[in-house]
């Protein structure tokens, strides 16, 4: 169905390249997206990364996409039990961030993008 | 209530759907689980294709039954397995497993076994959003499809609602996840917390319904007694009584030891006391075999001489003897009864013979009686002495003492093993503060302590024996080095009239 959407993303690297043209080697994000099959959630998750990435951090980052239905094997090595789950391999240290990501300000604070709560 | 006819017309509409092969799906299929007397309480073992639920509170050997499950599952019957383990690393579960006789490491290499040890760290995680648990569902699959598993260990599937926030969703999933397993054709074993106002802390009995056992782990008075017990068992009858087990070096073990009622058998043969005076008493012929017989007596009458010798005819007979001992350790059982002439030790190297000491406050009356019937399951003695079961009175109070004899007396006479019990009795009314046991007992004899002048004379009396004529007169009886020689009639010193 929306396949086509999300063809890049499946080759599962560097799926943010075509946008934010070559800038992989400052990419200091490095973030991975597990998902399960192309699902609309999916779909959603990765379209609200994309999102918040290049809002903020453009040009720093890349997303990696892992479908868990080709490579299951991989669900293990970062403890993945729930789908979407988008894992900030760097900068250390790692975070998780489980759902289709539509709440901003809570993607932005799993990130370390913006201190949690009011007390800074 | 809903469930069940839930059940009922799932089960009519498989019926109308396959025709004949709906009765069969109704008779329900079972996996054995390996675990020894586990297979006795359920009747066969787990529900086959379904999941089992293993609740208990914290230390109840819940993950060792799960994990035993498995190991056994490989060992026996050549049903490979997985164990999705939330709590514990693969490391850890080696090292418990290894303290019980695994080697889980080997199974692993040998493909038979998977381990998935799933991390949730909350701290780590942030929750936004719609989400659900194919990541774990894919993730058992790719364990399942790497040994080609038939059974499913999920311990503790509950760290999941610590993990995650959103219960509705962990709750749904879960719900999917014991349908998918149901699909898989797996027999699963899920384990899970005790809660205090259902079986489990979130209430998971609710999705698994098929078969609810409940471990505990009750400490009376500094002792401590692990039970187990089927809840609930769709489909399929069960014991339903509270089992004792333990957890030892060769794995759990269950001990199915109920009252098994009074339909054992009545044997007319007769086996000796080992003392020929006694043999006499007892119309020259001894006792019958699987009758169980009581010995009472003050401190120092020789109670322990009686079933030593009573043990060592046994072996003489070339039959196996099985020694309780409460009080002495084996090496001065062995010492002390030599002399008074009884060479206890070339039973014991000729394997014979086994003595198993045990301090009765060393453990719970339900583990004492769980490990002798281990040890009678293992040893196979045609004669079995207990000595004292005064001690075990300071473990457990009366009434419970006597529910434990009954159940070792009812356990024994099945097997046809002839049993010597031994109580320590304090002061003049012998006769009075046995009379709890006695009646359990098809022989009682008393053994009493008198002084005459200076003197003090030994008598023994055979207040009771069923079913044989029997001499009933006090006599006196001597312990020498040749053992104990039983005099002639002692009546004429004025001891107390028996009758």
């Amino acid at each position: 169905m929306a396949t086509s959407k999300l063809s890049a993303p499946r080759s599962r690297s560097n799926s943010a390249r075509p946008a934010s043209e070559r800038r992989r080697r400052r990419a200091l994000w490095e973030l991975r997206l597990y998902v399960a099959g192309m699902t609309p959630t999916s779909i959603r998750a990765f379209e609200n990364l994309k999102k918040i990435c290049e809002e903020h951090l453009q040009g720093l980052y890349s997303i990696q996409v892992i479908d868990l239905l080709e490579r299951p094997m991989l669900a293990r090595g970062d403890q993945i039990i729930a789908v979407p789950t988008l894992v900030r391999r760097l900068p250390t240290p790692v975070k998780k961030i489980i759902g289709d990501l539509s709440n901003t300000e809570r993607v932005l604070v799993g990130l370390d993008l913006r201190p949690a709560g009011g007390w800074h | 209530m809903t469930s069940e006819n839930d059940m009922a017309t799932v089960q009519a509409k498989i019926q109308k759907r396959d025709g004949t092969r709906g009765m069969a799906e109704i008779a329900l299929e079972k996996v054995p689980t390996g675990i020894r007397g586990l297979d006795q309480v359920t009747h066969g073992g787990f529900p086959k294709g379904r999941t089992a639920l293993v609740c208990g509170g914290p230390g109840t050997g819940k993950t060792l039954l799960g994990l035993e499950f498995l190991v056994r599952g490989v060992q026996l019957y050549n049903e490979p397995g997985v164990c999705v383990a939330f709590e514990e690393t693969v490391q850890e579960l080696t090292t418990n497993m290894a303290s019980l006789g695994y080697n889980l490491d080997q199974l692993v290499r040998a493909r038979k076994l998977a381990i998935d040890y799933v991390e949730i760290e909350r701290k780590q995680i942030e929750e936004t959003g719609e989400y659900n648990l194919d990541g774990l569902f894919l993730r058992l699959k790719q364990a399942i499809d790497e040994v080609k598993a038939k059974r499913v260990l999920i311990d503790t599937v509950e760290l999941l609602f610590l993990g995650l926030k959103n219960e509705a969703v962990v709750r749904s999933e879960l719900r999917r996840l014991f349908h998918w397993l149901k699909d898989a054709g797996v027999t699963a074993v899920v384990t899970a917390e005790a809660g205090e106002r259902s079986f489990t802390r979130y209430g998971l009995e609710e999705y698994v319904a098929d078969c609810v056992i409940v471990l505990d782990h009750r400490v009376n008075e500094q002792v401590s007694t692990r039970r187990l017990r089927v809840v609930k068992y769709r489909g399929s009858s069960h014991g339903t009584n509270e089992y004792p087990f333990l957890m030892e070096s060769e794995g759990i073990s269950v001990m199915p030891i109920t009252s098994v009622g009074l339909t054992h058998g009545a044997p007319t043969e007769r086996i000796s006391s080992g003392i020929a005076g006694l043999d006499q008493m007892l119309g020259a012929k001894g006792f019958f075999r699987g009758s169980s017989i009581l010995v009472t007596g003050t401190a120092g009458t020789g109670k322990s001489s009686f079933s030593a010798a009573f043990a060592n005819a046994a072996c003489k007979r070339g039959e196996r003897a099985l020694y309780f001992a409460f009080e002495e350790s084996p090496s001065q059982i062995l010492r002390n009864m030599s002399s008074v002439g009884l060479d206890l030790n070339r039973w014991i190297s000729r394997k014979l013979l086994k003595i198993h000491a045990a301090r009765p406050t060393a453990t719970g009356l339900e583990t004492h009686l769980a490990q002798m019937y281990k040890e009678v399951e293992d040893f196979q003695p045609d004669v079995v002495v207990l000595d004292p079961i005064t001690n075990l009175i300071s473990v457990g109070d009366q009434s419970s003492v006597k529910a434990m004899l009954t159940r070792v007396i009812d356990f024994l006479k099945v097997k046809n093993i002839t049993a010597m019990f031994t109580n320590l009795v304090f002061g003049d009314d012998i006769e009075e503060r046995a009379i709890g046991i006695s009646s359990l007992m098809d022989g009682w004899l008393v053994l009493r302590d008198m002084s005459s002048g200076a003197d003090r004379i030994r008598t023994l009396n055979l207040l009771k024996c069923r079913g044989m004529a029997h001499d009933m007169r006090v006599h006196s009886f001597t312990l020498g080095e040749k053992g104990i020689t039983i005099n002639g009639n002692f009546q004429t010193i004025g001891a107390p009239q028996s009758k």
